[in-house]
């Protein structure tokens, strides 16, 4: 029993050990010297600082804060990329007009635009949201385009036999099949949203774990900055499993 | 001719001198060039031939997929130029939707023309025991077998119950021994329903264990080449590849395929050459 239980977790346990073995690693480097403790700090003074972080620096609000940001801006994200990316799809000019530069905002570096962000929208958080819906738009639309492109064409074939409609078509087997490659998009778009938002709050030092981090890295607080890294992993992770949920509920099959 | 006016009347599908050229200019190739026959209601026909005979191309032009050929398919007076419902198409590959359960993929047809929740349940239900596959209606293909996700695509087919059953190698990736189980299954249910079926296939064994008549085309351009009756007792199943007279129809039909095959394969092994001299 118990070692089938060690057997079924064992990938868990694994990368719970090696993260545990990186960190004393790390903490036996800092403390005999051999890292600078001043560029980062010993994982213990990490932990210690988690305390400070949760009771002086607010952090559930801030977490929520960034949390909301990332909302907003990811389900637009979502809500605008997928249309696009169906019309593309659809029209083979206009893919193939525009497939180039959707990719090149893929990889462009939006967060460095925050000033005409900031005269577009002020120093609040609508140039937050709407930098990391700029930024995340790009994967989504790009991987509709391929999830629809990869259809097979035996499903396709299915639909004509059958004498579906353009909309059946599109909602009962184009868009289902694709959904695989849409949510490897939106998990890739989600990143660059928060990548974004988190960007742009230390930039402006405005909002959420960003502003924070900025914050505690203005005053030289080392453990304290590496802690609200730690929760900017956290919200991620949050946010990774939820999508995980999800796709697993959209597509109970696969 | 009146013979033929009586064949034409009782036929379920007739393909009257079709034929289907690819490309433009030089470069047109005729895959089915002239190909007539017919298929009578309840009657279980095979078109049997080479890689490259035109079958595939038949086949969508049968199941209207490919709308722009010369001649015609026609069922009773009408001819065939997009999807028909009397139609009922099987692929050769594998063509269940991985996102529904085996019960809502036999059901989708019946979805997409408005039967209600509890008919089409009822409906596919019927078809799937009929397959064989009544405990794996909740399952879903990714938990099924290649024979039994194969077995759901015919179920589904069959849940529109189709005039003709139009099937296009559908056992092709199968190993022998499923593909002759699966053959006693369609068998059965070609018997059960009356099913006039018209199976594509290269396969000889599976061609004679099903057909009652099997339609021999050349290699390319694909004509038929001879008609072949099969005079095997009914009911039918696989015990009967053990007999002779089964033995004698493999036979007999292999002699007119040999020489289709021998071109088919010599053409390719030219095309070979040709792609290996020009680097």
């Amino acid at each position: 029993m118990a070692e089938t239980f060690l057997r079924r977790r064992a990938p868990e346990l694994f990368g719970v050990a090696a993260l545990a073995a990186s960190v004393l690693v790390f903490e036996a480097l800092i403390r005999g010297g051999v890292v600078n403790r001043y560029i980062i700090p010993p994982p213990s003074d990490i932990l210690l600082a988690f305390e400070r972080v949760i009771v002086e620096e607010n952090i559930l609000t801030r977490c929520r804060d960034t949390a909301i940001e990332m909302i907003i801006a990811g389900c637009a994200a979502v809500l605008v990329g997928v249309p696009i990316g169906a019309l593309l799809y659809r029209s083979s000019l206009w893919r193939r007009a525009m497939e180039d530069w959707i990719g090149a905002l893929a990889a462009a570096p939006i967060v460095l635009a925050f000033p005409l962000f900031l005269v577009l929208f002020g120093r609040s958080p609508k140039t937050i949201i709407v930098m990391g819906f700029v930024h995340g738009l790009a994967p989504i639309i790009l991987k509709t385009v391929e999830g629809l492109a990869s259809t097979r064409p035996v499903l396709i074939n299915v639909g004509r036999s059958l004498k579906m409609t353009p909309s059946q078509m599109f909602w009962k087997i184009l868009f289902p099949s694709a959904l695989p490659v849409i949510f490897t998009g939106i998990r890739l778009s989600w990143t660059f949203v928060l990548i974004t938002i988190v960007g742009v709050e230390y930039l402006i030092n405005l909002g959420g774990l960003g502003q924070l981090i900025n914050e505690l890295a203005e005053r030289y607080d080392l453990p304290g900055t590496y802690a609200g890294i730690c929760f900017v992993v956290m919200v991620s992770v949050l946010f990774f499993v939820a999508l995980e949920r999800v796709e697993a509920w959209l597509q109970p099959g696969r | 001719m009146a013979s033929n006016m009586n064949q034409s009347a009782e036929a379920a599908l007739v393909i009257d001198d079709v034929v289907k050229r690819f490309g433009r200019g030089q470069e047109i190739v005729t895959a089915v060039d002239h190909v007539s026959f017919s298929v009578k209601q309840g009657e279980f026909v095979s078109v049997i031939g080479p890689s490259g005979c035109g079958k595939s191309t038949l086949f969508n032009i049968i199941g209207g997929l490919l709308g722009d050929y010369e001649g015609a398919v026609k069922i009773g007076d009408e001819r065939i130029s997009a999807p028909h419902p009397a139609v009922g198409m099987v692929f050769q590959e594998e063509s269940t939707f991985p996102w529904r359960t085996v019960i809502d993929n036999v059901a989708f047809p019946l979805e997409l023309q408005g039967v209600a929740k509890s008919e089409r349940i009822d409906r596919a239900h019927h078809f799937i025991d009929m397959v064989g596959l009544a405990s794996f209606e909740k399952a879903f293909p990714s938990q099924l077998s290649g024979g039994m996700k194969q077995r759901v695509s015919i179920a589904r087919t069959l849940v529109s119950q189709p005039k003709i059953l139009l099937m296009d190698e559908p056992f092709a990736a199968l190993d022998e021994q499923t593909r002759l189980l699966l053959g006693d299954k369609i068998t059965q249910i070609q018997q059960q329903l009356n099913q006039t079926t018209l199976l594509i296939t290269h396969n000889l064994t599976e061609a004679v264990q099903l057909s009652d008549r099997i339609v021999v085309m050349t290699y390319r351009p694909g004509r038929v080449k001879r008609i072949v009756n099969i005079d095997l007792p009914r009911p039918r199943t696989s015990d009967v590849v053990g007999s002779d007279a089964f033995g004698h129809y493999v036979a007999e039909i292999w002699n007119d395929l040999r020489e289709e095959a021998s071109r088919g394969m010599a053409d390719s092994e030219s095309a070979a050459s040709r792609r290996a001299a020009h680097g």
